[in-house]
């Protein structure tokens, strides 16, 4: 996988990640690219548009396309699984996900995205594993917010 | 409290969270007001980031990741800020940390270095979440440094005893392998071992995912490990692991085709039993793409296909289709059985599909049905919108082209195509097409009388005019009208559509051509009109006594076709009278002369061109017809002497050329190109200016006769007909300045001082190939229901098109399989002992386990000293090694003889092919 983008309808960009080095400027110009490609086919077409002989396997679900890009050689329906599960997993996390939690929480969705792919490639296949991995990172972040948030903490702070 | 803890303390309560940003950027519309606001939080966080306070700043780093990551804001400059923020000791702030860094680091950004040593600390890390996220920003930002530095770190983790670590340091490998080979030669034995143990599937996966992106590089290093995919491929129950196995094997396989005959039945089996389309998918595509010798497997494959044709789910269905494109090659049955199914998918919904079905269908394309496939195709591209209705175009030219013509037998019939799809309303593949007519024109000299036909259609139609994606074709019908006027039925009929009134929405370029169209056809008839008796013949006994090449051999086709339009060729004669004469300059002078004043040179040079021989004939003609006397004598007229010389210039033909013509002009001795040259200042200032009427009115001849590019030829050969004047001018010149010019060979072309690109001396040699080779062709390759043989196609040796350079493979991937075979070098032995009993394999293996470590710890040691790595104690080893050694050296060898062989084969093609 060279890349996963996420766009809402109105072309706005949801999630980026890039696995291949690209420029901003080169990022830029694919996120144009392929939105206005991916935007514009109808609903009821095939997940699979031709871009720059790489293919790039997309999803709808309600008003966000997920993306990803592969080589041409790579198994389209396997990502498609991939979207879906990744998909579901936010689903699982946020609880009936919606286009306002990624925004909101965007931080949250790359870590979602970094337990399932490294390096461009699936790691993880077990939704429990994932959502057991970020319960437990989430706990660390707020065992260090809380931390924080204790007076003896914020007094050393004004002390320095 | 302090001055400079006050701004920080205000700074944090004050502010502005992640949330706050976000709604911020939602309220503002797009445009200018969110911009505006953007810049503003950018100057916020910009303060805020340089707080001492963590939280402080690792608030704004994260507002400043999002913009980064979804507005595309430069934030290069708070690269320091991260790699401060991956230190702290809190896990929130590292994570925030590690997420900018790995979202917006480059290998060019210059802190990175600076980041080494946080890496190695979390690597380290007892917190294994600490290690993940140092794993997963390496993933992304592994540099050659990186990968130098924390190669003993990742090696640690790979025996971890948490798998959650294992798979990710596995899967960090690859790109650790492909920024610093050398990290092979230490890792790569766990990584084999990890695909040997397979105690947890996601390391599994993980291993067979860095092998599947190693082995798509380079797959030989890895023959190897074959029996461990090969179990893998047999137990696994996992569809992900699956699908990357059996990527590992189409790749394999084509390397060792014993492989094939063991994998096939396993692959069969996941067809048949396994209810995942991917993983069936993957198993078709392996099938069809490497193992297609295998008829049961093919036949299972395409009856899979097949269901996938008929789904309704219209992604199973584009799969299905492009996995009979990959069957398409070998074993086309497949598609002609699918034919029907194709050719529906034509007119599918999705333009994806529908682009799949066409490739299809060109694959199908023979000189069988060539004819019967373009009929079909025509008929969807007049149904379909204009950008399919082009693609479908554009395939159908480049499926019949290839190759040069090499599936056209009937060229009349494929002239007329060209012509039909001129007519298409949406055509806009012009420029091909008109590349084509004129290409098609030179090459084959049989399908000229219906070329001209054709062209003729096409320059009468009014309407075509309008049409400004057509104008190409339009100056290819007007070209060859005027080339090959010759076999024009109505060469009048011609001029008048070429000097039609609507010509004036054409292009100036395009204009161009059809006035010197007009040149020709008015040459042409005032020709046939001065010299009546020698009409037909006059164009082979004038070109006997040429140079040239064309008509001498083919005199006898030219006979043939003579006595079949030897009726049209009377009625012609018939029709060159005075009067119609007349006319036909009457009608050149008024519809030109008010071009006289154009503003395009070259149309304004051409109408002059045209106009001076036409008022020069008329003046003559009409004299002459005034006298009413001595007709015989129409020959001494001083235009009948022009005539005949621009007529003998014109009746030249024109051949291909190919591209490297210029490269196979020899560079004469003494000729220093790319000399500075001062001294053309004082050359240019004593040329003589044209004086006489005559000389200006030869000059078109001189000028390279299709020098608007055209037809991609300019080094045409000079005419001998050179007014002698300007050749006394030129001698004259050459005397005083002889060190700019090439050296003449007087005995070939008198007034040429280029040697002809198409070599005559050459050429009759080929000639002669030629004639052979269709006398072969007429003999063998004659199909009994043909009703007239496929004419001769003049190609040109060394090919056409500019030949394909031959990629090199990335040499990264050389080092990492190098590094990969030394590695695998003494596994390798180990394994191909193994190979012949893969089944009693449980005996072995303890054995195996004992040389496993061994070769370990010589690869070790090969890796402290790799100048003398056979330092190993052990003879058998040092025996086997080199064997193994001498083997791949030879295999190298043999591939650099492969590559001098295609580099040899290449001059060698033959001339002429058939």
């Amino acid at each position: 996988i060279h890349f996963v983008l996420s766009i809402s309808r109105q072309g706005k960009v949801r999630l980026t990640k890039w696995y291949s080095p690209y420029s901003q400027k080169e990022r830029s110009k694919v996120i144009r690219e392929l939105s206005g490609m991916i935007l514009t086919r109808g609903p009821k077409l095939c997940n699979f548009v031709e871009w720059r002989g790489f293919k790039v396997v997309y999803k709808r679900y309600a008003g966000l396309y997920f993306c990803m890009c592969i080589n041409q050689e790579d198994n389209e329906l396997e990502i498609l699984e991939i979207i879906q599960y990744f998909v579901e997993t936010l689903n699982r996390y946020f609880g009936n996900v919606c286009e306002l939690d990624l925004i909101f929480h965007f931080h949250k969705t790359y870590y979602i995205l970094d337990e399932i792919l490294i390096a461009g490639e699936l790691q993880e296949s077990s939704q429990n594993t994932v959502h057991r991995l970020i319960d437990a990172q989430d706990s660390l972040v707020e065992a260090a917010k809380e931390e924080e948030n204790t007076v003896s903490y914020i007094i050393a702070q004004v002390a320095n | 409290m302090s001055g400079g803890g006050g701004p920080s303390l205000m700074d944090s309560l004050f502010q502005r969270t992640l949330d706050d940003l976000i709604k911020g950027i939602r309220l503002h519309l797009p445009g200018a007001p969110q911009s505006s606001f953007i810049s503003k939080s950018l100057d916020e966080i910009r303060r805020e980031i340089k707080s001492t306070d963590l939280q402080t700043k690792s608030t704004a780093l994260q507002k400043l990741t999002y913009l980064h990551s979804l507005h595309g804001i430069d934030m290069s400059w708070a690269a320091f800020h991260a790699v401060e923020l991956t230190s702290s000791p809190s896990f929130l702030h590292k994570k925030t940390g590690y997420l900018a860094a790995s979202l917006s680091f480059r290998p060019s950004t210059d802190v990175l270095l600076l980041l080494t040593n946080q890496l190695r600390k979390d690597l380290s890390s007892t917190n294994q979440h600490e290690v993940s996220l140092a794993l997963e920003c390496l993933s992304v930002i592994c540099t050659p440094d990186f990968a130098r530095d924390l190669t003993p770190d990742i090696f640690v983790l790979l025996t971890s005893s948490k798998s959650f670590i294992r798979k990710k340091s596995i899967a960090c490998l690859l790109m650790v392998f492909s920024q610093y080979p050398d990290a092979v030669r230490v890792c790569f034995k766990r990584l084999v071992e990890n695909l040997e143990s397979g105690d947890s599937a996601q390391t599994l996966a993980a291993t067979v995912s860095v092998f599947c992106e190693l082995a798509s590089k380079e797959p030989r290093s890895y023959l190897p490990l074959a029996p461990e995919f090969y179990r893998i491929l047999v137990e696994s129950r996992n569809n992900w692991v699956l699908i990357k196995v059996l990527k590992i094997f189409a790749q394999l396989a084509k390397l060792e085709p014993r492989l094939a005959k063991k994998v096939v039945e396993p692959i069969c089996d996941h067809i048949k039993r396994s209810e995942a389309k991917s993983l069936v998918f993957e198993c078709v595509r392996t099938i069809v793409s490497s193992f297609h010798e295998y008829e049961f497997a093919v036949k299972l494959a395409v009856a899979k296909i097949r269901e996938f044709l008929l789904d309704s789910d219209l992604n199973l269905r584009y799969l299905g289709l492009q996995g009979l494109l990959l069957v398409a090659p070998n074993h086309l049955w497949a598609v002609l059985e699918n034919k029907e199914v194709v050719i529906k998918s034509l007119s599918d919904v999705d333009r994806n599909i529908k682009l799949e079905a066409l490739r299809l269908v060109m694959s199908m394309v023979s000189d069988d049905n060539v004819v019967e496939i373009c009929r079909v195709l025509i008929g969807y591209a007049l149904k379909s919108d204009p950008e399919f209705c082009n693609e479908i175009l554009r395939s159908i030219l480049s499926t019949c082209s290839r190759n040069v013509y090499e599936i056209i037998i009937d060229f009349d019939w494929y002239v007329s195509l060209l012509a039909e799809m001129a007519r298409i309303p949406h055509c806009q593949n012009g420029e091909e097409i008109e590349y084509q007519l004129i290409d098609i024109g030179m090459r084959v000299k049989d399908v000229r009388p219906e070329l001209v036909r054709v062209g003729r259609g096409l320059l009468i139609d009014p309407a075509l005019l309008g049409n400004p994606f057509i104008h190409r074709i339009l100056s290819a019908a007007a070209w060859v009208s005027g080339e090959y006027v010759q076999f024009s039925r109505n060469p009048f009929e011609i001029m008048e559509a070429l000097l039609q009134p609507r010509t004036n929405l054409l292009p100036p370029s395009i204009r161009s051509v059809y006035i010197h169209s007009t040149f020709k056809v008015l040459s042409f008839c005032l020709h046939s009109f001065l010299f009546p008796k020698k009409e037909v013949n006059s164009l082979l006994s004038d070109n006997d006594i040429e140079p040239g090449f064309t008509y001498s051999e083919s005199e006898q086709e030219f006979t043939e076709t003579d006595q079949a339009t030897s009726s049209s060729a009377f009625q012609k004669r018939d029709t060159f009278t005075q009067e119609s004469i007349d006319n036909v300059l009457t009608l050149v002078i008024t519809s030109l002369t008010p071009l006289v004043e154009n503003h395009d040179v070259e149309i304004q040079e051409r109408v002059r061109n045209v106009l001076g021989l036409a008022q020069l004939a008329q003046k003559d003609i009409s004299s002459h017809h005034d006298q009413k006397e001595k007709m015989v004598d129409k020959m001494d007229l001083k235009v009948s002497i022009i005539i005949r010389l621009i007529n003998d210039a014109l009746s030249e033909d024109f051949g291909p050329i190919p591209f490297n013509a210029q490269e196979r002009v020899p560079i004469p001795d003494g000729l220093v190109l790319e000399e500075n040259l001062s001294k053309l200042d004082s050359i240019c200032a004593d040329v003589p200016l044209p004086k006489s009427e005559s000389f200006s009115l030869l000059k078109p001849i001189n000028l390279p006769t299709d020098g608007d590019s055209i037809s991609n030829q300019h080094n045409e050969e000079e005419s001998e007909t050179s007014a002698a004047e300007s050749m006394s001018l030129l001698a004259e010149h050459r005397k005083k300045h002889g060190l700019f010019y090439l050296s003449s060979n007087d005995n070939k072309n008198a007034s040429s001082s280029f040697p002809p690109a198409n070599d005559p001396s050459q050429r009759d040699n080929d000639m002669e190939d030629l004639v052979k080779l269709t006398e072969e062709s007429l003999v063998l390759k004659r199909k009994p229901n043909l009703s007239r043989p496929r004419p001769v196609v003049v190609k040109l040796d060394e090919g056409d098109r500019l030949p394909i350079i031959v990629k090199k493979t990335d040499e990264n991937d050389d080092l990492i399989s190098g590094a990969v075979r030394d590695v695998l070098l003494g596994n390798e032995t180990s394994l191909h002992s193994n190979n012949p009993s893969g089944r009693r394999k449980g005996k072995t293996s303890s054995k195996d386990k004992v040389e496993n470590s061994e070769t370990s710890n010589s690869s070790k040691r090969r890796s402290k000293h790799r100048n003398h790595g056979n330092n190993v104690d052990k003879k058998e080893e040092i025996s086997e090694k080199s064997k193994q050694k001498s083997g791949g050296r030879h295999r190298a060898r043999r591939r650099a003889d492969g590559d001098i062989d295609v580099a040899v084969q290449k001059p060698v093609i033959p001339d002429f092919l058939l």
